[in-house]
């Protein structure tokens, strides 16, 4: 293994199709035009020496080191910002260009102390300069005091206020890579070039440091300095890595490829890959800096049992802990039947692990009781896409935005959630695309540098349906449909149907407007642009499908799509954000308990019989229960056992008082996590699992794309997940037995037809894929449904609005809606384990100034949340961002218990939880809530550990 | 499960499916429950229509003849 480094062209691709011949130091090379000589150059595979360009940002041509001389023309032009033209003969080695350079290498060193491992060092050794005739004694950045003793006003102190990264003005050339990182790759526009001439220099925000700066801490400037003044703390706390593993982040759905650069087993620095397919070489600031949780003291590694959820936690033996629970699981099923035990996977788990606790369930214990956490956040996507199109699944990849004329952002707020995606789509809309929000809350993609929506609709929550449904009205009564393309695609008798249902008067915006809150003048606007704009695409998040219309919601969209032909090409389509890493993923590979992977169900006679064939054992052919449906079963006394991987059921899942009886009634709970999660108090087995840098197998993305996730080190408590469940059937009777993750993957790609061209081997050889990937597609699909739909001809579905039974009132005045932050993830447990905290130290509740003064609510101050299911107490946060009577929170600290007041209402379909609504009150509090102290109790007295007892020393 | 979660439940499907014409939306309800409902989901929903089906969407009973009936051994 050996420090893996991409190569750096210097300027970026041209996207032009006509090309050019030229000649460089005497070879003919041909290029497409617009391309940098720097570029094409560096493709014959001669490297011109330069400091200011790289190429993920357009060239700026400021350091002067890459100047080359072309035949005829005078002068040394420099090759960055140099395109190439027909039959120009250039040389990038003479005589004068030597000393040109060292002269400017001489310049930049005489005022500048070299970093040991940085691109200056790599540039004085290129330019052959060996010694520097000037010390730092003149005028410079470099020493805090002058020659006269007098404190030295051109230098400025280190800022280490980032957690993860210091900033050191006296190694920095100015040569803006950073500014143009934080504008062009990230769109930030947090940095900027003060100053004039030598007085010149990088500033954060207004000459603030980096952590007070609108700084999101992406790391994109500091992967693109290239003197070291930016640098990683860890790189220099740890020393210079050796060697690096291509590797896909564990968090949010953008699914990023990563090189773990290593040094022996330790981690120094986590650098996104440019070669990985969803984000180009950018990150955010949890993939690049908070892996910390990996190693934190809170992890355990030991297994461990315990007969009561108030006793102690014994740690044992593997054996010890998987005969446990093999034991109980099975005494139980004796005593209450089969269908009384399930499990739950998780989308933080690798394809491979999700696929051995699903066929734990289906073969070792005999039923369909196996769901995922993409229960409570996707699932609607899973069944409104695939009624409408005929696949589960998103309909583009991420470079489609690049494409895309006019966006429709709905219920989902990228630049926190999916930071990596929304820096490509801030780039294309600051390259003139439009943009449409839907959501009650002001995200900032509404109103940041350079991006401005072009409509903000800030429906009430609940009224997703009846704003689409709307926007479709528009568009057909004003004839603004693709006739075309709906007539060759979508089906006639259903379009028909439902041309009828829309047309309806009380689907216009006029009449949906006093329930909607959005002004139907704005509707209309917004309709008719999406529909006329050019490539429409639909981008959308949680905010869709966290409804008791969830999956009306999702066919309502796909309605709007079809209905102005913007599916099946590129930058357009319905593309939903997934949220957590893998969980595309985890519903791929058969979480659902009426699905085998591959999306085909249980009562299917052919599919399960082709599975008991491989298998080699009988199948239930009876859906199971879904995750709310196991808690309902489980308080009514028919559910006793339940194995949890990688999630936090307690935390996560709505009206926490109900998830909490459901646990207590249980017999058998089984933990599989990295740490004493909230789920593990009610617990009576915990499996210690790994991290991502332990595991080896795939995640797939939001785009469908397979990332190979490979081990970076050993896993910590010795053994992978995927084999302590193949040694839990074993246990139960079911021989389950691979040799290697790769393995899993190949019964995957046996099972499953649209995995069927899928191995190991292939993604290590391509990088990744997406699927469909098999005979009809051997390097996968990144769009869908070109030239017809999956299902055939597409499916327009009648989608009327029905209201929730979830409404304020007198006792509950406002609507509660949920979401998350960009430093924290989920339930918190990674990265509260990390230096995140210094973003977001606690969950507030965001309330409007009108809300909070008419309730004599000062900013800052605590405050009590209470629905008809329960209350909890947060501090509050007085914010424009809210529209008057809806207030907003996250869930990422278990103390907050935001769960504690969403309620039971689920989407209809799915059962997918109602997060997004829930009518709450709102008062001033100066105690915690009684579930908050019932918490503190719990946290102390069911996570506790037995202290073993010490051998006296001899 | 709660009797007033079942009925919410099922209520919510007819309320879906009543945009159709009556006999393919009894039908399209059916499916659903069918392919969706764990045997004693199922069961529990037939248990409540013996006595009646009060609270039930009309929907959800012309539709019960379609609905597979639980071996009760499953659950
Ligand atoms: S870390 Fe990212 S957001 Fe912060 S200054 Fe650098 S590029 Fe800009
Ligand atoms: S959290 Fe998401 S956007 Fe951030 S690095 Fe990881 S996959 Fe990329
Ligand atoms: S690399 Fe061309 S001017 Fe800096």
């Amino acid at each position: 293994m050996t420090l893996i480094t991409e190569i750096d062209y210097g300027t970026p691709k041209s996207k032009s199709t006509a090309m050019v011949t030229l000649e460089i130091d005497g070879h003919s090379i041909t290029v497409p035009e617009g391309t940098s000589i720097m570029r094409a150059a560096m493709e014959l595979g001669t490297q011109i020496p330069k400091l200011c360009a790289t190429d993920n940002m357009a060239s700026f041509g400021s350091c002067r080191l890459c100047l080359v001389e072309i035949e005829g023309r005078k002068g040394t032009p420099a090759s960055c910002t140099t395109p190439v033209a027909p039959g120009i003969k250039v040389h990038t080695q003479t005589e004068r260009l030597g000393k040109l350079r060292q002269g400017v290498m001489e310049l930049y060193l005489s005022d500048h102390p070299i970093a040991g491992d940085s691109a200056m060092q790599d540039m004085a050794d290129s330019v052959g300069l060996s010694h520097v005739r000037y010390g730092f004694e003149g005028e410079n950045h470099v020493s805090p005091v002058r020659l006269d003793g007098e404190a030295n006003p051109r230098f400025k102190e280190k800022d280490e206020s980032n957690p993860y990264f210091t900033f050191d003005p006296a190694k920095c050339i100015v040569c803006s890579r950073c500014v143009r990182a934080c504008e062009e790759v990230q769109g930030t526009f947090a940095l900027t070039i003060d100053g004039r001439g030598f007085a010149s220099h990088v500033s954060a925000g207004m000459d603030e440091n980096f952590m007070e700066s609108e700084c999101v801490s992406c790391g994109a400037c500091v992967q693109a300095c290239p003197t070291g003044s930016l640098l990683e703390k860890s790189v220099i706390a740890l020393g210079k890595p050796e060697t690096s593993v291509i590797t896909t982040c564990a968090y949010c759905g953008v699914g990023c490829s990563f090189k773990a650069e290593m040094k022996g087993d330790e981690v120094v620095r986590m650098v996104p890959w440019k070669d990985g397919g969803a984000n180009e070489g950018h990150s955010c600031v949890k993939g690049r800096f908070a892996w910390g949780y990996a190693s934190h003291k809170d992890r355990v590694t030991k297994p461990m049992v315990r007969d009561r959820i108030t006793d102690p936690w014994k740690e044992v033996s593997w054996e010890e802990a998987i005969g446990f629970a093999a034991r109980r699981f099975m005494e139980i099923q004796k005593k209450y039947g089969r269908g009384s035990i399930g499990g739950i996977t998780s989308s933080r788990c690798t394809n491979e692990e999700v696929f051995a606790v699903q066929k734990m369930v289906r073969t070792a214990f005999h039923n369909n009781n196996v769901d995922t956490c993409a229960r409570v956040c996707h699932s609607p996507t899973g069944y409104g896409l695939s009624k409408t199109f005929g696949t589960s699944a998103g309909t583009q990849d991420f470079k489609s935005v690049d494409e895309c004329d006019v966006m429709l952002v709905i219920g989902a707020n990228p630049t926190d959630a999916h930071p990596v995606f929304a820096s490509r789509m801030k780039k294309r809309l600051r390259e003139g695309a439009k943009l449409i929000i839907l959501d009650p809350r002001r995200i900032d993609m509404v109103r940041s540098p350079h991006v401005v929506a072009d409509f903000h609709l800030p429906l009430r929550p609940g009224t997703n349906v009846a704003v689409v449904n709307a926007l479709s009205h528009v568009i057909l009564t004003e004839g603004l449909e693709a006739k075309a393309y709906i007539a060759e695609r979508c089906d006639p008798k259903e379009f028909a149907r439902w041309t009828d249902f829309i047309r309806q008067p009380v689907n216009s915006p006029e009449a949906m407007e006093s329930i909607t809150g959005v002004s139907a003048a704005e509707v209309r606007a917004a309709a008719r642009l999406y529909a006329t704009g050019g490539n429409g695409a639909i981008y959308y998040g949680l905010g869709v499908t966290e409804h008791s219309q969830g999956s009306t919601m999702v066919m309502a969209m796909a309605n709007l799509a079809m209905l102005t032909g913007n599916v099946g090409r590129n930058g357009v389509g319905v593309n939903p954000l997934r949220g957590q890493n893998n969980v595309q993923g985890s519903c791929d590979m058969g979480s659902f308990p009426h699905e085998y992977s591959g999306y085909r169900h249980v009562g299917d006679n052919s599919v399960r019989e082709m599975f008991e064939q491989v298998w080699q054992t009988a199948l239930d052919s009876e859906p199971g229960l879904r995750i709310p449906n196991m808690f309902d079963a489980a308080v009514e006394g028919t559910f006793k056992g339940l194995y949890v991987q990688g999630e936090d059921i307690a935390q996560s899942d709505p009206n926490t008082n109900h998830v909490t009886h459901a646990l207590e009634a249980l017999e058998c709970v089984v933990v599989q996590d990295l740490f004493l999660n909230e789920t593990a108090a009610f617990a009576h087995v915990f499996f210690p699992g790994t991290s991502f840098l332990e595991k080896d197998g795939t995640f797939t993305n939001a785009e469908r794309r397979i990332n190979r996730v490979r081990q970076v080190k050993a896993p910590m408590q010795g053994k992978d997940e995927w084999q302590v469940v193949c040694e839990l059937s074993q246990a139960m009777g079911y021989d389950m037995h691979y040799n290697s993750a790769s393995e899993i993957m190949d019964e995957i790609a046996r099972v499953t037809p649209t995995f069927a061209g899928v191995s190991f081997e292939k993604l290590d050889r391509l990088g990744s894929v997406q699927w469909p990937c098999n005979d009809k597609a051997p390097e996968g699909t990144p769009l869908m449904h070109v030239g017809g739909f999956v299902r055939g001809l597409g499916r327009f579905m009648i989608t009327e609005f029905v209201p929730t039974t979830e409404r304020t009132n007198r006792f509950f005045p406002l609507i509660l809606t949920t979401g998350r932050i960009l430093s924290q993830y989920n339930v918190g447990a990674q990265t509260r384990r990390t230096q995140n905290v210094a973003w977001h130290a606690e969950d507030v509740l965001e309330i409007h100034p009108h809300d909070a003064e008419v309730r004599g609510i000062r900013n800052g101050q605590m405050v009590s949340i209470s629905s008809r299911v329960g209350a909890t107490t947060l501090r509050a946060l007085i914010s424009e961002r809210m529209a008057q009577g809806v207030v907003y929170t996250t869930f990422h600290h278990p103390v907050s218990g935001a769960n504690v007041i969403t309620t039971e209402n689920s989407d209809w379909a799915t059962n997918c939880p109602e997060y997004k609504v829930t009518a709450v009150q709102v008062t001033l509090s100066n105690q915690q809530s009684d579930w908050q102290k019932d918490w503190e109790i719990r946290e102390d007295e069911n996570k506790r550990i037995a202290v073993k007892p010490l051998v006296a020393a001899e | 499960m709660e009797t007033r979660d079942m009925l919410r439940m099922a209520n919510q499907i007819a309320d879906f499916f009543k945009g159709y014409p009556r006999e393919e939306a009894r039908k399209e309800a059916a499916t659903h429950l069918n392919n969706y409902w764990d045997p004693r989901m199922r069961k529990h929903l037939f248990e409540h229509l013996a006595k009646g089906g009060e609270g039930l969407d009309p929907l959800i009973i012309e539709a019960a003849a379609q609905i597979r009936k639980p071996k009760m051994d499953a659950a």
